[in-house]
């Protein structure tokens, strides 16, 4: 176990170390000084000299990859070039929201997707089966941004029982904030419930026509427990795969759903900062989401191992 | 003929067909403004109504449908040329640091969210159609090599691999000549459901800017223009997105269906 875990770790940190380096690459290679930006045509060159010293931007290219990636490990994610104020403190602000939005949308896929999977496994090639086979292809090829404007239109405008965007806060209390996700997590839960459906129900069946699930139901076991207690444990390692994959994908997709519902996240400042060409805030957020998304795939890996014995053993 | 493969190309060729179809004609020329018929809906003169700006939305869409095509058709040619070229490489070369090499890159290269890729290149280069082509073809390219590879290796273990290596021919020379040929179902299959992805790709990223650019139409833009006034007239709204729907399912089911039908173990168990 414990060298599994040390080789995943150390591929973790490869991943990281050449994906901060491609972040920073592609940002530097990108046209147009912030500094002469940010002071205009007419900036004097003593004030742009100052200017630069000031944002760091005097340094060989290196030493700036080296400080940017000393100063992330630090907490340190440099300072706004528009705002002038730590990007640290904006990005906390702006992760209250969506972070909670990703993660209130994957509990809901998975409400969704397990049930219906389970549903439609154990019913196969019954009229139920079909039904919700029909409905995740429906589901899967629905634009999330799409079926945001029109839960908006439904529930929004013309039903009222939710706001059609903006964040109230976490300050409000609990059940305000939870109330200006729900449009926004359903919106992103829905295709990606489809897909985890679909993904249940195979691997469910799959594991249905085992023969350790036949042993089980001639030792006495009812279908029911049959499927309870070695069905699903078994079915879990693809399953599992597709919830690690669908919460990078909904912390990712929360970045167009915040556009639709005006929500003060991540991708917001992100198309704020690129408007401005603030890059060190467009560099710093783009590597913190690639940070989420490995470091889930990584501990998808370790759950993996959990769940199955045989992994520790032979990796 | 599986049910689900003719609902499928049934369904991909009405509307490949309509894109295809507004290069001769539509039924109003798409770029003609008429303000004081704006937002009507849809019946009369124009089936599906006019948009915010008085435009035919029957035409935009035909123009439109034709862009996200388009968009999704060479960002699979982008991964399709990269891709299968480095999965043939990785297999024939199985476990060696060119294998590793191109299956750690490709580990790489999923880390980033694709829409995080995207946001990425337009940061650099300004938002544009062919910046979202990019963007989604670099994404493509480990789906096709993961593919490939996948595909290949379990080939190069068949006695008909081994008959033609007997026979001298080079490891290059086998993958071209024997291992592409019993890949291509594979891949035919992967193409279609990258294709459908692609589709909702360019509607995403034109949605928030990141892609097709005003005034060529496309089912994004059309999306992003009507954001502001589906309280108005959510027709303009409805139809885009009822047809990324039909576009992307009828692809996919084209996928699945061509999935069955293209796989000889299912073939054998028909007959």
């Amino acid at each position: 176990m414990l060298r599994y875990v040390l080789k995943r770790l150390a591929s973790l940190v490869l991943s990281l170390a050449v994906a901060s380096l491609i972040i920073f690459t592609v940002i530097e290679v990108a046209p147009g000084d912030p500094a002469s930006f940010m002071l205009g045509l007419n900036a004097q060159p003593e004030t742009l000299a100052a200017l630069r010293a000031e944002l760091g931007l005097d340094v060989p290219k290196l030493q700036r990859y080296l400080n940017w990636v000393g100063g992330m490990l630090t907490g340190d994610f440099g300072t706004s070039y528009t705002y002038r104020t730590p990007v640290s403190e904006m990005v906390a602000d702006r992760i209250a929201v969506s972070l909670p939005l990703a993660l209130y949308a994957l509990i809901l896929s998975i409400l969704i997707a397990f049930p219906a999977g389970i549903f439609a496994a154990s019913r196969r090639g019954q009229a139920g089966d079909l039904g919700v086979m029909g409905a995740t292809q429906f589901g899967v090829a629905l634009p999330n941004f799409w079926f945001a404007m029109m839960l908006v239109l439904v529930f929004a405008i013309n039903l009222r029982w939710f706001p059609a965007g903006g964040f109230a806060g976490w300050d409000k209390g609990l059940l305000a904030g939870l109330t200006s996700l729900t449009l926004p997590a359903v919106a992103l839960a829905l295709p990606q419930a489809a897909i985890l459906t679909r993904v249940m129900r195979s691997a469910l069946l799959d594991v249905l026509g085992e023969d350790f699930m036949r042993t089980a139901r001639a030792k006495g076991l009812t279908a029911r427990q049959t499927l309870w207690r070695h069905g699903l444990r078994n079915a879990m390692i693809p399953v599992l795969t597709i919830i690690g994959l669908q919460f990078s994908f909904l912390f990712a997709g929360t970045i167009i759903i915040e556009q639709v519902f005006y929500l003060p996240g991540l991708g917001r400042l992100i198309f704020q900062s690129i408007s401005a060409r603030d890059l060190i805030v467009v560099e710093s957020v783009v590597m913190l989401v690639v940070f989420g998304v490995i470091v889930i795939n990584f501990l998808v890996d370790l759950a993996y191992a959990a769940v199955d014995p045989r992994l520790r053993a032979h990796t | 003929m599986s049910r689900t493969l003719i609902i499928g190309a049934a369904l991909s060729a009405l509307f490949i067909g309509l894109a295809l179809l507004s290069f001769l004609w539509t039924p109003h020329d798409h770029t003609t403004l008429n303000i004081p018929g704006k937002l009507q809906p849809p019946g009369g003169a124009h089936l599906l109504g006019t948009d915010h700006l008085g435009r035919d939305i029957l035409s935009m869409i035909m123009v439109g449908a034709r862009t996200s095509l388009g968009v999704a058709l060479l960002a699979l040619a982008i991964g399709l040329t990269f891709g299968v070229p480095l999965g043939l490489a990785a297999a024939m070369h199985k476990g060696s640091w060119l294998d590793e090499t191109i299956m750690r890159g490709n580990d790489i290269v999923f880390a980033f969210p694709l829409l995080v890729m995207a946001i990425l290149i337009t940061a650099v280069f300004g938002p544009s159609a062919t910046n979202a082509i990019v963007a989604f073809g670099i994404f493509n390219i480990p789906v096709f090599a993961r593919v490939t590879r996948g595909g290949a290796l379990p080939l190069w273990e068949r006695e008909f691999i081994l008959a033609a290596r007997v026979a001298g021919k080079t490891r290059a020379h086998i993958s071209v000549e024997h291992i592409l040929p019993n890949v291509l179902n594979l891949l035919i299959v992967q193409g279609t459901i990258q294709f459908a992805l692609g589709i909702q790709v360019e509607a995403a990223l034109s949605f928030v800017g990141l892609g097709v650019q005003p005034p060529t139409p496309s089912l994004g833009r059309m999306l992003a223009d009507a954001q502001t006034l589906v309280t108005l007239a959510p027709h303009i709204a409805i139809v885009p997105g009822v047809v990324i729907i039909g576009i992307v399912m009828g692809l996919n089911l084209l996928g699945d269906g061509l999935r069955d039908a293209l796989d000889p173990r299912l073939q054998r168990l028909r007959t």
